[in-house]
């Protein structure tokens, strides 16, 4: 039987190299991996392409921009509504540090759906007649307009789950799901911060928000 | 007396009574609020675009469940029948047309209905979120926001100077000051905030307002 590999999260982390593109799952604080991003940022990797929802202090990812370890943010909010909160990543955008990539969310998941899904990318009618569309193809179907979107990939994903067995199926809870199962399909390397590990056979199936074949490596972290 | 956030809110709830609406997404701000003013019993299902729908009020102190939040990254309550997915469906309902209406706060509103709602460029970056999603597939666009910027500034202008949200997508305003629809011939102002008149509100607006045959007071 095949069985995913359980490390440490500093062990999981331990041969991202520089300049790697990782996405992060989770969603204004919910389902995102914190204890696999401060593995990250602890491990030090630099010139770093973080693809995620949001970036923000309270929900941690800041924290690889507090290492300097971001070259480029792509991120439906890179930044906090309230320019109060001040963070890593916008100081240093604003000192022309790193690149920041503001994606429409709906945009977003679904150009990571297509980098998983093996898709070329799709047309969107989000997005016309803003800066959103500046530099794609427009095109008209059935007399509406839509922009090509690519598809993304990257080198690694860290995620969250509720529970994952001995292959690697997970189990998601709540609104903990958002980013993380597509996340899943769309690196090379995925791997998934859990609460609980089980043997394989104890989760119900039809319960599985994300099989097996998705995921690389397991970490057991207690619930914060 | 111009309204507060939660009367604001109550209007906005009033709107979606009157259109109804069913499935409803509230944005960040004010909209949040309009949750607060949806009895249980009404026919409004809200949709949160982090995966969950037919969420109730905020969740009590104490009585918090870390999984189960809003978009805002609230802790909220689930109503019976309510479901969770995750963010490419939670898009596939917002593009798809699967939303009647949509409440989301805004920096400018144009005379035409274009929103922005994302940036201040003197910030020199923002966050586009849902917004663009929202404005896109929900067939209605309500937008909640108070009338002027801090400093005394229109925000219901003749031409959007901040960067786009959206074109030619926004159906009703309401403001701390006036309830104002977008219509193909223009603004039209129907409610005006207790205390204050039309002349006031128009003063504090730079696009051209049209007054309703019926102008009246706001009422909830």
């Amino acid at each position: 039987m095949i069985v995913v590999p359980v490390l440490t999260p500093d062990e999981a982390v331990a041969d991202i190299p520089n300049g790697a593109s990782i996405m992060i799952g989770g969603f204004a604080g919910g389902g995102q991996p914190f204890e696999l991003v401060r593995a990250l940022a602890r491990h030090g990797a630099r010139d770093l392409t973080i693809i995620t929802n949001n970036i923000s202090v309270h929900d941690n990812t800041d924290l690889l921009a507090q290492h300097g370890l971001i070259r480029k943010a792509i991120a439906s909010f890179p930044v906090p509504a309230s320019e109060a909160a001040n963070t890593a990543l916008e100081r240093q955008f604003k000192a022309g540090l790193i690149e920041v990539e503001s994606v429409p969310q709906g945009t977003l998941v679904e150009r990571i759906r297509a980098g998983g899904a093996g898709l070329g990318g799709f047309y969107t009618p989000t997005g016309v007649g803003t800066r959103a569309a500046e530099g794609k193809e427009v095109r008209v179907i059935d007399g509406r307009e839509y922009l090509f979107e690519l598809p993304l990939r990257a080198d690694y994903a860290l995620i969250r789950a509720a529970q994952a067995d001995t292959m690697g199926n997970l189990v998601y809870r709540g609104t903990a799901r958002n980013f993380n199962p597509v996340m899943a399909t769309a690196a090379d390397i995925v791997i998934c911060q859990v609460e609980e590990l089980v043997p394989a056979g104890v989760l119900d199936p039809e319960r599985i928000g994300t099989p097996g074949i998705f995921v690389d490596r397991l970490c057991i972290v207690a619930r914060e | 007396m111009a309204l507060d956030r939660d009367l604001i809110a109550l209007r906005v709830a009033r709107a979606l009574r009157e259109s109804g609406a069913r499935y409803v997404n509230l944005g960040i701000g004010i909209p949040t609020l309009v949750s607060n003013f949806i009895p249980e019993f009404a026919d409004v299902i809200l949709q949160s675009e982090n995966g969950a729908l037919n969420y109730g009020p905020l969740a009590e102190p104490g009585a918090e469940d870390l999984d189960i939040r809003n978009a805002g990254g609230q802790f909220v309550t689930l109503l019976p029948g309510a479901s969770f997915f995750d963010s490419a469906a939670a898009f596939a309902m917002i593009r798809g047309g699967h939303l009647d209406a949509t409440v989301l706060g805004g920096l400018q509103v144009s005379e035409v209905g274009d929103l922005a709602n994302w940036m201040r460029p003197e910030r020199g970056i923002g966050s586009i979120g849902g917004a663009m999603d929202l404005v896109t597939g929900a067939k209605q666009v309500i937008v909640a926001m108070e009338h002027t910027t801090r400093h005394g500034h229109p925000k219901i202008v003749r031409r959007c100077t901040y960067p786009l949200t959206g074109r030619r997508c926004v159906s009703l305003i309401v403001t701390d000051l006036a309830v104002i629809e977008v219509t193909p011939r223009g603004l039209v102002l129907r409610e005006v905030a207790p205390g204050h008149t039309v002349e006031e509100v128009q003063a504090r607006t730079e696009a051209p307002l049209q007054v309703a045959p019926d102008v009246g007071e706001i009422t909830f």
